[in-house]
């Protein structure tokens, strides 16, 4: 009985392909071809950068170049000063951004009525925020935080302000969604015991969407950390032969330390230039590592 | 205890007939004229019901006539759906559920829940029956081990998981996922079981082991199940509500009605309406 079964379906099978044949199994190949070629290209074009990056740079990476400071010499120039700088700068505004994007996501997925006036104008007021180039970010830093009403001038706060508000709509999108994929059978099983709105989502649905909103805001972080346009305008392109020691200290950040290597005259600096964009490389990758690693530990528990 | 329920049931029969109440010393939940609402659409028109202690009220009825619906307006979950609207009274030992002196969260302790599909919390088993207690009470850890005990053994599932009480509650098979969410239930000590078709999703084995454990609650708990399942029914609750739907003139969707309400072994022998002889028979829906 099932070989019967089984010789019918080869029988159909030998049919179809030797009516269709040649034109459509070669189109097939053909599209393959393509898509191939597409991540070929892609991965050879990170590759050759990645490798002549540090070709360029290998005889730079060492202890100390990562505890050196700027210096006119390029055999004595470091970039601690602008490792130091960036940590500074991003961490306060990652941590306090994480907090208002997971109080305004919270808000607006578990408070608000939904479909409402007000939820529609902030909707729309997120999207926007997202899609604001960064340097508008930064001249917006420069005329109300650097100067202007705030006159913080080109201190490592008014650039914590700044990347701050430029990844809070990243990780107000991120923390949403976190939140909406909890399922509402599990606020549904909350509230049938009693549970108050706040239990509800400070015992449930927050903890259920952790791993979303973490890894949500550490790629927020990591846009930040790499981020150079916005303070070019806040005074971090500068001669920064400290660490910073408080928030109204100036301050250099990595990005702008390759900036400024890869623009002077002197060939030797692009070798130190090569050397940070391989430090900032690894942290943005370890940084895409942990979130890869809370997101899987978290799968894995429950 | 067959005894036991035939005998209150023939009490609960002679006050019928006496007061024109259905067992009316014993009534802990009444419904009065209750509508329900989602927006302009009208889901449920005009019930009227009761349920007692010592009972299983089964509401059962074709997709769509509202018996969920109404399940879930006595013990306020409705209100999560924001265009939810209850009219009518529900009475719950005399307090209207709606009124001023109703606390939703209070509503929802008192009256616990069960969902068509298990739904554990993401954690260990431990915590998911320690959840209620935890956000309606400050308590020891001693005292809570001993609700977490209490509730499995109630739940008849204690023998089952008393040596993995911190392992995931995913673990668990269906049907007993669906005895943890009645073990999480009983936990915050209600006073009434509401079950929304706890056995659909369940194998007839797992059913069986639900059905059990509803007998042995009932003396304690009040339970009022939602079932597709007439054979369920006809097998568990000693008083049954059939609803049915009316197509109005105005609305698209058809509006549930609560058709007639007896106790179950007339119901399903001798219904007055025509509409429940052709359901419990099998002619419709």
């Amino acid at each position: 009985m099932s070989t019967d079964v089984s010789v019918e379906r080869l029988d159909v099978s030998t049919t179809l392909t030797s009516s269709v044949t040649g034109v459509r199994r070669s189109k097939d190949v053909v599209f393959l071809i393509v898509l191939w070629l597409g991540l070929l290209l892609a991965v050879a074009t990170l590759a050759t950068l990645i490798i002549d990056t540090f070709m360029t740079g290998r005889s730079r990476l060492n202890m100390d170049f990562l505890t050196g400071f700027p210096s006119p010499f390029p055999e004595d120039a470091g970039i601690q000063s602008a490792i130091f700088g960036s940590v500074w700068v991003v961490v306060p505004a990652g941590v306090v951004s994480l907090f208002v994007a997971v109080c305004t996501a919270v808000y607006l997925e578990e408070y608000a009525a939904k479909n409402s006036r007000v939820q529609a104008f902030i909707n729309l007021n997120i999207q926007t925020l997202a899609g604001v180039p960064s340097i508008v970010f930064g001249i917006l830093g420069l005329a109300f935080v650097a100067r202007g009403p705030l006159g913080w001038g080109f201190t490592v706060r008014t650039a914590s302000v700044v990347l701050g508000m430029m990844i809070l709509p990243i990780m107000i999108v991120a923390a949403r969604e976190a939140i909406r994929a909890v399922p509402s059978s599990l606020r549904e099983g909350a509230y049938a015991l009693g549970a108050t709105r706040w239990q509800c989502v400070r015992r449930q649905v927050l903890p259920a969407a952790t791993p979303g909103i973490a890894t949500g805001s550490i790629l927020g972080i990591s846009r930040a950390l790499g981020e150079s346009a916005p303070l070019i305008m806040l005074g971090a392109l500068a001669y920064v032969s400290t660490n910073p020691s408080s928030f109204s200290d100036y301050y250099t950040v990595l990005p702008l330390a390759i900036f400024k290597y890869a623009t002077e005259a002197q060939e030797e600096f692009q070798y130190a230039a090569a050397a940070a964009i391989i430090v900032l490389l690894v942290l943005m990758l370890a940084l895409n590592f942990i979130a890869i690693l809370i997101r899987d530990r978290s799968r894995k528990s429950w | 205890m067959v005894t036991e329920s035939v005998i209150n049931l023939q009490a609960a029969n002679s006050e019928a007939v006496a007061a024109g109440v259905p067992r009316s010393q014993n009534i802990i939940i009444e419904a009065r004229d209750l509508s329900v609402y989602y927006g302009e659409f009208q889901a449920v028109r005009d019930a009227t019901f009761s349920i007692a202690r010592k009972e299983i009220t089964a509401f059962i009825g074709p997709s769509g006539c509202g018996k969920s619906t109404v399940l879930r307006s006595l013990n306020r979950m409705n209100d999560l759906v924001p265009t939810a609207r209850v009219v009518g009274s529900v009475k719950y030992r005399g307090i209207d559920l709606y009124g001023p002196l109703a606390n939703a969260g209070e509503v929802r302790r008192r009256i616990g829940m069960v969902f068509q599909k298990a739904n554990p919390f993401p954690k260990s088993i431990y915590e998911n029956i320690a959840f209620g207690p935890r956000v309606n009470d400050k308590l020891s850890k001693s005292e809570l081990d001993d609700i977490v005990e209490h509730s499995l053994e109630r739940a008849a599932l204690w023998s089952e998981v008393k040596d993995r009480l911190k392992t995931s509650a995913f673990s668990l098979s269906g049907g007993q996922q669906q005895r943890l969410c009645i073990a999480r239930a009983l936990a915050v000590n209600p006073d009434v079981l509401l079950m929304d078709e706890p056995c659909s999703a369940l194998d007839p084995i797992a059913t069986g082991k639900i059905e059990e454990l509803m007998q042995e609650l009932k003396s304690e708990y009040p339970i009022v199940i939602v079932t597709h399942n007439m054979q369920q029914a006809a097998r568990v609750s000693d008083y049954t509500a059939f609803f049915s739907v009316e197509t109005g003139d105005t609305s698209a969707r058809p509006t549930g009605v609560l058709v007639e309400y007896d106790r179950t072994a007339n119901m399903f022998s001798k219904p007055t309406d025509e509409r429940t002889l052709n359901y419990v028979s099998g002619r419709m829906g």
